[in-house]
């Protein structure tokens, strides 16, 4: 007590006012640390704002990229044969993940592996992006976010998902980690397909929670849907009786088309061998390829309604003229054309009906190679299709002018030439319509679609009337017929080429007819490449698919019958049956 | 003038908490929007994971083996099959 008593007597003793010196210096002092102060505010706020402010947004705010689903791909009547759905993947960033143990037991248990496992993935990545896991569900995913575990990442992603699997798998083509396209349709039509992803600011909490939309983003623009030309329905039918003839006739491969007959567009396109898109990470480069349109082949026979068609329209020939085919056998410039058998006089009409080289060379020898040209060119050889397909090839038609006669003379039965299958069934639209080449299309069209006229009314129906013989008992493809529907068609065997030449023994069997024949609904082409089970004909190899396809084909269709029910007649086993010469 | 500031500082004072309110009702209301579009996502995720399953279901292929196996049906031959209504023979045999 004493003691602060005698401090109390001790302040009481200094003087009233301070120096003045101290005051000033104590003023200065105060002044020069508030001044300290506003520099660096100054400082911060005019000059290191921009970063700050980056700084700041870092934890506050955050950009979100909303992903754009991609359309779907739907067949004619919009039934789904492509849908994107959400994935999620997992994964940990450079930086490493450092989750607690009890966050460690569960993530393992979450990604369905053994602690060991995921400890083994972990250590053998460090420093670089490692994925965990490439799919996880919606489920799986929400809980993983849910454990906050800090360097883990979960992306959501699209994957594409083809319910048909290989029966649409190179017309569809598939596409990539991104869901964008990669091959067939998916590639040719990305732009319509793929929509744009979009992005959103917003603020976030200390435990990143969204809490607030920060300024305007980007809304996602999502894909379109696309809707093809294709019958769901016939694609599956083509493929099954494709597969069943490569099969059968241990062929090496095999293509179907079907086509509208009015409007051109692809109601099925099958390939054999295919693949399953859904387990795209194994796609073997070969059964990738849509051979229909992407490869080539020589025609044989199935080419002789042109040279008909031209030599009709030049006015050369009437259906009944008179041609001579003995001795069965042609030779120009040194090189001999044959025919199977010897026929002796044929008219033009029996020409197609029983295939004969002879008398098909004789046509096309009659026309200046121009006209000739000029009916295979605008009937769309020598030009791809236009289907819009990736890939896609248009054949070779050499130009005329430099057509010797032996060439001119072999092109009549289609050698020299090459096309693929889906121009070929189109170029059969002249016959299946009064003379219009229509536009080959794979997606669909609004009813009636206009071609480009190629030859007159008359000779149309004068070839379709010559293309029904060709599958009557006389004619090389009775296999052809179906029960209750006029059907008309050409067969083709040609050998292919291997080097230089031909190979003896290995031939491609084709098909292209079109039904009902009092008005053409459908044209099908079936190609099938190097059958080796004893048969090689088109008759035999190739027009009973024709057959069973029509026949399955217009009955899903529900076209009426043309004909009565019985009218498949076969020739009688005896008779030896009509072989076209290759 | 005592009085006026006095109204003045009042008024600040409710407008702030007013603000604050106001703020915080958005952010409830942002908050339940969030979770409706999340929702909402969720939703069309399923809506796509069902019209994969329905697609895989009734492809034609799956729809034919199960008629043929599990429900015996066939196609009629041409002996049980009556065409109605199709003037097939005056069409027939024509062109």
């Amino acid at each position: 007590m004493s003691a602060a008593a005698g401090m109390g007597g001790g302040v009481r003793s200094v003087p009233a006012k301070l120096a003045g010196w101290r005051m000033t210096v104590l003023a200065l002092a105060l002044i020069a640390l508030f001044g300290g102060l506003a520099v660096r505010a100054l400082y911060l706020q005019g000059f290191q704002t921009g970063f700050l402010q980056r700084k700041g947004n870092s934890f506050s705010k955050k950009e979100l990229v909303i992903p754009a689903q991609r359309g779907r791909i739907t067949d004619r009547h919009g039934e789904a044969l492509a849908i994107s759905t959400p994935q999620f993947q997992i994964f940990v960033t450079p930086r490493g993940m450092q989750p607690s143990p009890a966050q460690f037991t569960q993530l393992a248990r979450l990604l369905d592996l053994s602690e060991a496992a995921l400890k083994k993935m972990l250590d053998g990545a460090e420093g670089e992006f490692l994925t965990i896991k490439p799919r996880v569900l919606p489920e799986i995913a929400d809980r993983i976010v849910a454990l906050r575990i800090s360097g883990l990442e979960v992306q959501r992603h699209y994957r594409r998902h083809y319910p048909d699997a290989d029966v649409t798998s190179q017309l569809l083509g598939f596409n990539n980690v991104d869901d964008q396209g990669q091959e067939g349709m998916e590639l040719a039509q990305n732009a319509w397909l793929a929509g744009k992803q979009g992005m959103r600011r917003v603020i976030v909490d200390n435990k990143r929670n969204i809490i607030d939309e920060a300024g305007a983003g980007r809304p996602p623009q999502e894909g379109r849907d696309l809707a093809l030309s294709i019958d769901r329905k016939l694609q599956h039918l083509v493929f099954r009786e494709l597969k069943a003839a490569v099969e059968a006739n241990k062929a090496k491969a095999g293509g179907a088309v079907v086509l509208d007959a009015r409007t051109g567009e692809v109601l099925a396109l099958a390939n054999w061998p295919a693949f399953d898109p859904n387990q795209r990470d194994v796609v073997p480069k070969d059964r990738a390829r849509n051979r229909t349109l992407t490869d080539v082949f020589e025609p044989g026979s199935t080419l002789k309604p042109f040279t008909v068609a031209a030599a009709l329209e030049a006015g050369l020939v009437r259906p009944d003229s008179m041609l001579q085919t003995a001795p069965g056998s042609m030779t120009i410039n040194g090189a001999t054309i044959h025919d199977a058998h010897v026929y002796g006089a044929l008219t033009v009409e029996q020409v197609i009906q029983k295939s004969s080289n002879v008398g098909a060379a004789k046509m096309a020898l009659m026309l200046p190679p121009e006209t000739m040209w000029q009916m295979l060119s605008r009937s769309g050889f020598g030009t791809p299709p236009r289907t819009g397909f990736p890939g896609e090839v248009g054949g070779r038609l050499r130009p005329w002018k430099t057509w010797r006669p032996i060439e001119q003379a072999t092109m009549a039965y289609g050698h020299g030439i090459s096309v693929n299958l889906v121009q070929l069934a189109r170029a059969y639209t002249i016959f299946a319509t009064d003379g219009e080449l229509k536009p080959a299309s794979l997606l669909k069209t609004g009813g009636e679609v206009a071609g480009q006229p190629v030859i007159s009314a008359a000779s149309a129906r004068a070839v379709r009337k010559m293309l029904e013989a060709a599958v009557s008992p006389g004619g090389t493809a009775p296999k052809a017929q179906v029960a209750g529907y006029r059907v008309a068609g050409k067969t083709g065997t040609a050998h292919k080429l291997a080097g230089k030449g031909y190979a003896p023994h290995n031939y491609v069997s084709s098909f292209v007819g079109f039904a009902p024949v009092s008005s053409p609904r459908l044209i099908v082409a079936v190609m099938i490449d190097d059958p080796a089970g004893g048969q090689h004909y088109g008759g035999t190899v190739a027009a009973p698919v024709f057959s069973r396809i029509t026949d399955a084909a217009l009955r899903a269709l529900n076209v009426p019958h043309d004909a009565p029910l019985d009218n498949v007649i076969l020739p009688a086993p005896e008779e030896p049956p009509v072989m076209e010469d290759v | 003038m005592a009085r006026l500031n006095l109204l003045l500082l009042a008024l600040i004072v409710f407008s702030s908490l007013a603000l604050i309110t106001s703020q915080h009702q958005a952010r409830k209301l942002y908050n339940e929007l969030q979770v409706e579009l999340a929702s909402a996502k969720r939703f069309e995720e399923e809506m796509g994971r069902l019209q994969i399953e329905q697609s895989t279901w009734s492809t034609p292929t799956r729809i034919e083996k199960v008629a043929r196996e599990r429900l015996g049906m066939r196609l009629p031959d041409a002996g049980h099959t009556r065409v109605l209504g199709n003037d097939v023979s005056a069409r027939g045999g024509s062109q």
